[in-house]
């Protein structure tokens, strides 16, 4: 047997790597300019945007932006997303993945069902985002709204916002955690063992010559 | 400082303390507007269009004496007629001045997300500094009273300053200073509730038994204060709210969600940061490669 | 006014009626205010609508437009049935046991004399009866069938409750609760104030009404007193003045009157307006009218006023007609006039008809514009639309616009409806080529005495003649002529009891009208103003507000006609004896050597009460008329006739007299007549008034106010927006059989249908402010409905009652 290098295993394709950036680029400026305008203690954020006034300006547009760019990645990942019986097996075991004890857990597919909830809740928040940026966008349609839903939508938007946050961050930790993840984002592929170790039935059926995008 | 009559004690979206040396001793400021000796002659709307250089469009008539028909950045007041049938089957035209409250807790500064654009002065007076605003329309949303309005030129909220500049400099509003019927009076708050205490008495007197002050407790009371006959009914006078207070919502929104999410998102990384350095990465080892490879060749 | 605005603040009572005190005049309604906060007042409010000074009001009552004598003919019924009269001041102080002609009589709405071809009375029989000495016989236990107590009563017995609610529509209980608090007032230490304004006096029948409100007040004891009074708000700033001025087509200044045609001789003319006392020693003030005229002439032509001349008598025109307004744009309409100058007025839009004023103007040669805006009257050439659907093509007549300034670009004195002269000082420079009125007339004059002069004329004397001793004869100075109408000394003045003593150096300024002599040794341009500018200095400009009674009368603020008086006949506020009848509220009283108090007296100085002189001192009478003699077109107590558009058709006081139905004396040009619309066609009551937010047809040229009612709109109730299908905000056509506007209806509960005599009768409100000029939405002239027809004394057109039709638009 040579030495030669195992070969790849593809994850993502170019275009869905390219949104994703996209997504996580907008998300960290709607981030960034929406703690801005959410806590005092962080308006200095607002600089980073050419001052307070620029902020509210960019921050609606950023995210009406953001939200086009997600539903193509939701559309893309979602039929990988749907739970199955055995996510729930995987979720009753999470002691075992907090500790990094995989081996004692069900088989996983492209996502496990951790990633799946995440996938849904992240999801959800950026419909309640959406919907309630727009009732409490002032500039053209907070006018058509009765002042009562601007009210809750402002609520609506801090809490998806906030829970959204800690999604994200979930999900960073999860990339800088699980070593070798973040390539699949970057240049496309992970390892065959990464996939073997972490998605072992998705590996299977890329060795079938399934588990495309 | 500044004058001292504007030392601000209260600022938008500012964490620290104002200076708090210097207090208002002389009592705090107040505007009495007596919609019962109102006769809804509008010189108090071209009073305040003339001292604050506003002109606002030449509308049209909708059916209302209600001209402009609303307030917006450039009518900071106007005159709103109600007509209300008694139960005694007489008329009654109720007109009131309508405008900023200038509440003691502004649900428009606690909403402001931009330090230093709502400020409330020692005296009592709440007031807007534009170049300060970034134009969120946050005020609109937490007035309990539909006031600020934003500007569709340049996005700014405006409002009713109570001529905070004439105040400052020991003059009374321009609207208090053109009134023709004395109506509107301005003073220390103090002074504005015993005159409303005597006018009220004199309403009774009229057969008036509601006759009454309002000065909503659900805001802190009001620097801006209605005479009204009908205090009982203040919804009578063009929906005048009758017990006004911030929204439940914005005290949500502006109050314990703020805290609540920051620590969220703190405590979120915190336990990623835990975790790292508790339990550590999740790594493909050799072996794992080495199993994959043959499970790969198997397969093959 | 007979008072003042500040007095209001004394009354216990106000009664607003025949205006609208708090939409017109908010800035002295707030008298009205002080009244309620510190005196307890009531305000009543009776009027078509409820108004802006309604919504303020303590009682308000509706009234059909024009039916206001019968409301008003009603109380003094009641006030007569119920003795709530001040009795110790209607016998002392009113023609009440006056003794009256047998010849004078009452019947079915027509009173002796009447000549229906002419339209007028001869009023022989209106007069009282005189006893062997020469003075009117009286009857003072009032119980002779032929005194004026026994016919006011007569008059109006049927002016019943029940006949009120039937013509006026007011609820007879709303009309029994205002006439008791109205009765309360019959006692000496309650006033009421009575505010009235073009409510009353823009009616055919407007002079009798305000008269009928007089007679209540009298009645009352309330003329004369603090917060009492007859008090007619002016409507513009200087329109007092205006009439002080003697600005009406009949008048000469200080309310003297021009000659008619018949009155060619100098002393007869005197002699009929300086009438003798028709009672024992009574002061007949008039009888010094030659000193007012004499004055006068030399104040207009000075050196050629000669007693040789009569002091330029024949200078003057001797009037064949009156010249008021209507007459001058019917004479036009007829095409014999040529040219008009239109300073400060705005006919095209204040003179009822526009169409007929379209037609009127269109005849002229030529029209010259005095203003300072681009007025209506100074476009009516052009086609402005639907608003002014003219053909300029067919119009030839040429137009000069000359800019003047506005009040705030001038020095002057302002009068108020206080009678108060107010110097004022210009705010600012005028714009661009804009002249004052005064310079404008003066170069018109000297250009006009410079053609006389050098092309002479049929008779150039007057113009020639006439003084003009200005320092500069193109602009003379306000000073100039406020020094000339109060008047001077020509020679050095004696003292009428010390020859020897000079009491006034010749070139000396005037203190006052008593100064003024009738052998050409003063001057004086209006007696009443006479003191104005008195030998200390322009008493116009004082600004002292001091107040040391606390009762309002602050007598070094400005000066006052006359005589610097703040309160006309307050000689009546004392009883007979001089002492005041309400001490807390004393004017004037008598101190056992002279009278003095708060106000100037209005009276002899030194008069002792016991002589039994009179506290109405014009009056040859020496007390007031409630018998008007002949001083009125229509007869000596005011009648209700219904408009001349009436919904009723009939008058139901004098159903069977068809002459009655609408003013018999009131003139009536034939044109104008067969523009009258019936009750067929034109169903719906309208009447027209001001918005407070607008003055006349000036202010929609700014934009201040145009931003506060900026678009043209009617006021319906909501039973005829509902019969004509018309929701608020939409637009509604309102027709009369003269025109038509469209406007927004604004659908209201403020008019209310009134049931008059068992029929539902709709009044429709109509703002006036709008035109085809200025920076508000352009809008219809309200007058493109209204009737010409005035009122029989006044000739003010009958604009607060007419019939149209009211559609969908």
């Amino acid at each position: 047997m040579s030495a030669r290098k195992p070969p790849e295993i593809v994850r993502y394709r170019t275009s869905t790597r390219i949104n994703h950036w996209i997504v996580a680029i907008s998300f960290v400026l709607l981030a960034l300019s929406g703690l801005a305008l959410f806590h005092p203690s962080l308006f200095w954020l607002g600089n980073l945007f050419g001052g307070g006034t620029w902020t509210r300006i960019l921050h609606p547009f950023i995210g009406v932006f953001m939200a086009v760019a997600f539903a193509l990645l939701a559309f893309a990942v979602g039929g990988a997303n749907r739970m199955e019986r055995r996510d729930w097996q995987w979720l009753r075991g999470w002691r075992d993945v907090v500790g990094n004890h995989e081996q004692d857990l069900p088989e996983v597919g492209r996502y496990n069902a951790g990633q799946k909830l995440l996938y849904f809740l992240i999801v959800l928040c950026l419909l309640a985002l959406l919907l309630s940026g727009i009732v409490i966008w002032r500039a053209y349609f907070s006018l058509l709204f009765p002042i009562g839903l601007v009210r809750l939508a402002a609520v609506v938007h801090a809490v998806a916002a906030t829970v959204l946050i800690c999604a994200i961050v979930v999900h960073v930790y999860a990339a800088i955690w699980v070593k070798g993840s973040v390539r699949a984002m970057t240049r496309g592929t992970v390892s065959p063992g990464w996939a073997w170790k972490h998605h072992h039935a998705w590996f299977r059926d890329v060795l079938r010559g399934g588990g495309r995008e | 400082m500044a004058l001292q009559s504007l030392d601000i004690v209260r600022r938008s979206a500012t964490t620290t303390p104002s200076p708090q040396a210097r207090e208002a001793h002389a009592g705090e400021v107040a505007k009495l507007i007596d919609v019962t000796k109102c006769i809804g002659c509008k010189a108090c709307q071209v009073a305040c269009m003339e001292w604050n250089d506003l002109r606002d469009e030449i509308g049209s008539c909708t059916g209302h004496y209600d001209n402009p028909a609303d307030l917006s950045e450039h009518s900071w007041t106007l005159m709103r007629f109600s007509e209300h049938e008694t139960a005694a089957g007489d008329l009654e035209w109720l007109i009131r001045k309508d405008g900023c409250m200038h509440c003691a807790d502004p649900g428009c500064l606690k909403a402001c997300p931009a330090p230093g654009a709502i400020v409330q002065y020692a005296n009592g007076i709440v007031d807007f500094h534009e170049e300060n605003c970034i134009g969120c329309g946050y005020c609109v949303t937490g007035c309990p009273f539909n006031v600020p309005r934003i500007s569709k030129r340049d996005h700014k909220a405006y409002k009713c300053t109570l001529c905070s500049d004439r105040v400052a400099v020991g003059l009374e509003p321009a609207c208090v200073k053109t009134c023709p019927t004395g109506a509107i009076v301005f003073g220390t708050k103090d002074d504005m509730k015993q005159h409303a205490a005597e006018r009220i008495e004199d309403l009774k007197s009229r057969g008036f038994e509601h006759a009454g002050l309002y000065d909503p407790a659900g805001v802190g009371g009001t620097h801006v204060m209605y005479v009204l006959h009908h205090a009982d009914q203040p919804q009578l006078y063009a929906n005048l709210p009758a017990e006004p207070k911030i929204s439940a919502m914005v005290g949500l929104w502006k109050g314990m969600s703020k805290p609540l999410a920051l620590l969220a998102i703190a405590a979120t990384a915190f336990a990623g940061f835990l975790h790292y350095i508790g339990i550590g990465p999740n790594e493909v080892d050799e072996d794992d490669e080495a199993a994959a490879r043959r499970e790969m060749e198997e397969t093959r | 006014m007979t008072n003042h605005w500040v007095d209001i603040k004394n009354a216990d009572l106000v009664l607003i009626m025949g205006g609208n005190a708090a939409e017109a005049h908010p800035c002295g309604f707030k008298w009205v205010t002080e009244a309620k906060a510190h005196n307890k007042a009531k305000l009543i409010v009776v009027d078509p609508r409820f108004t802006r000074s309604a919504s303020v009001a303590d009682v308000y009552a509706p009234i059909r437009p024009g039916t206001d004598i019968v409301f008003l003919g009603g109380l003094i019924a009641y006030l007569l049935a119920n003795d709530k009269i001040q009795r110790e001041y209607v016998v002392n102080y009113t023609d009440l046991s006056f003794i009256v002609k047998d010849a004078f009589t009452f019947e079915q709405g027509l009173y002796s004399g009447y000549n229906a071809d002419k339209r007028s009375y001869d009023k022989s029989s209106w007069d009282y009866e005189l006893g062997d000495d020469g003075y009117v016989r009286t009857d003072p236990t009032l119980a002779d069938p032929r005194c004026v107590y026994s016919l006011l009563k007569q008059h109006y017995a049927r002016y019943t409750p029940d006949m009120v609610e039937r013509v006026c529509g007011t609820p007879k209980d709303k009309v029994l609760h205002i006439w008791e608090l109205i009765a309360s007032t019959a006692v000496p230490t309650r006033a009421m104030t009575i505010m009235y304004a073009l409510g009353w006096t823009q009616h055919s029948i407007g002079s009798q009404m305000i008269r009928t409100g007089a007679m209540v007040q009298l009645l009352l004891g309330n003329i004369g007193i603090a917060g009492g009074g007859m008090n007619a708000l002016r409507g513009h700033s200087n329109i007092q003045g205006l009439t002080d001025l003697g600005l009406m087509s009949n008048l000469l200044p200080g309310y003297m009157t021009l000659p008619n045609e018949a009155e060619q001789d100098y002393d007869k003319y005197i002699a009929a307006r300086a009438q003798k006392p028709l009672r024992p020693n009574q002061l007949s003030y008039w009888q010094n009218y030659g000193k007012f005229f004499v004055s006068f002439m030399k104040a207009w032509w000075g050196d050629a006023a000669t007693a040789e001349n009569h002091w330029g008598y024949d200078y003057l025109p001797k009037l064949d007609k009156p010249y008021d307004m209507l007459q001058t744009f019917e004479l036009m309409s007829q095409g014999k006039v040529n040219g008009y100058i239109c300073q400060g007025f705005n006919p095209l839009a204040a003179a009822p008809n526009k169409a007929k004023m379209d037609a009127s103007l269109a005849k002229l040669k030529f029209l010259v514009i005095m203003d300072p805006l681009a007025t209506e009257t100074s476009e009516f050439w052009r086609n402005a639309g639907v608003h002014n659907d003219v053909d300029p093509a067919k119009i030839q007549t040429e137009v000069f616009r000359l800019p003047t300034t506005c009040f705030a670009e001038e020095d002057g004195s302002l009068t108020n409806s206080s009678r108060w002269l107010q110097w004022h000082w210009k705010g600012a420079n005028p714009p661009g080529e804009a002249r004052s009125d005064l310079e404008i007339m003066a170069g018109l004059f000297t250009r006009l005495r410079k053609a006389y002069r050098e092309e002479g004329g049929a008779f150039p004397d007057p113009i020639l003649n006439l003084a003009w001793k200005y320092a500069h004869a193109d602009s003379p100075a306000p000073e100039e002529l406020a020094r000339e109408y109060s008047g001077s000394a020509l020679k050095d003045l004696a003292d009428p009891k010390d020859s020897t003593k000079v009491v006034r150096k010749a070139g000396e300024q005037l203190a006052g009208f008593a100064e003024l002599r009738d052998d050409g040794s003063t001057s004086s341009g209006c007696w009443i103003f006479c003191g104005a500018w008195g030998p200390t200095g322009n008493l116009m400009a004082r600004r002292d507000s001091s107040d040391p009674t606390g009762i309002g009368q602050t007598i070094n603020w400005a000066w006052s006609w006359p005589a610097n008086r703040r309160v006309l006949y307050n000689r009546a506020s004392c009883d007979p004896s001089g002492k005041p009848f309400n001490p807390e509220r004393k004017l004037v009283g008598w101190n056992g050597s002279a009278w003095g108090g708060a106000d100037i007296p209005d009276f002899k100085a030194d008069e002792n009460p016991a002589g039994g002189m009179g506290p109405f001192i014009m009056n040859p009478e020496g007390v007031a008329r409630f018998f008007a003699r002949g001083a009125m077109a229509e007869g000596p107590f005011p009648e209700h006739y219904e408009p001349f558009e009436t919904p009723l058709g009939r008058n139901l006081l004098n159903p069977d007299q068809p002459q009655a139905i609408s003013n018999p004396a009131a003139r009536v040009f034939k044109d104008d007549r067969e523009a009258f619309g019936k009750a067929e066609q034109f169903p719906h009551v309208a009447t027209t008034y001001r918005l407070t937010e607008h003055f006349h047809y000036w202010t929609k040229h700014v934009r201040l106010n145009a931003i506060l009612q900026p678009e043209q709109f009617v006021e319906i109730g909501e039973a005829l927006a509902k019969e004509v299908g018309v929701e608020n905000g939409g637009r509604v056509k309102v027709s009369s059989n003269r025109g038509h506007i469209v406007a927004v209806a604004m659908v209201t509960k403020r008019i209310k249908a009134l049931t008059i005599d068992g029929r539902t009768v709709h009044t429709v409100g109509i703002p006036i402010h709008w035109g085809f000029t200025g920076v508000a939405k352009a809008g219809f002239l309200a007058n493109s409905l209204t009737p010409v027809v005035g009122d029989g004394n006044s000739q003010t057109p009958e604009f607060k009652s007419f019939l149209v039709k009211v559609e969908k638009a």
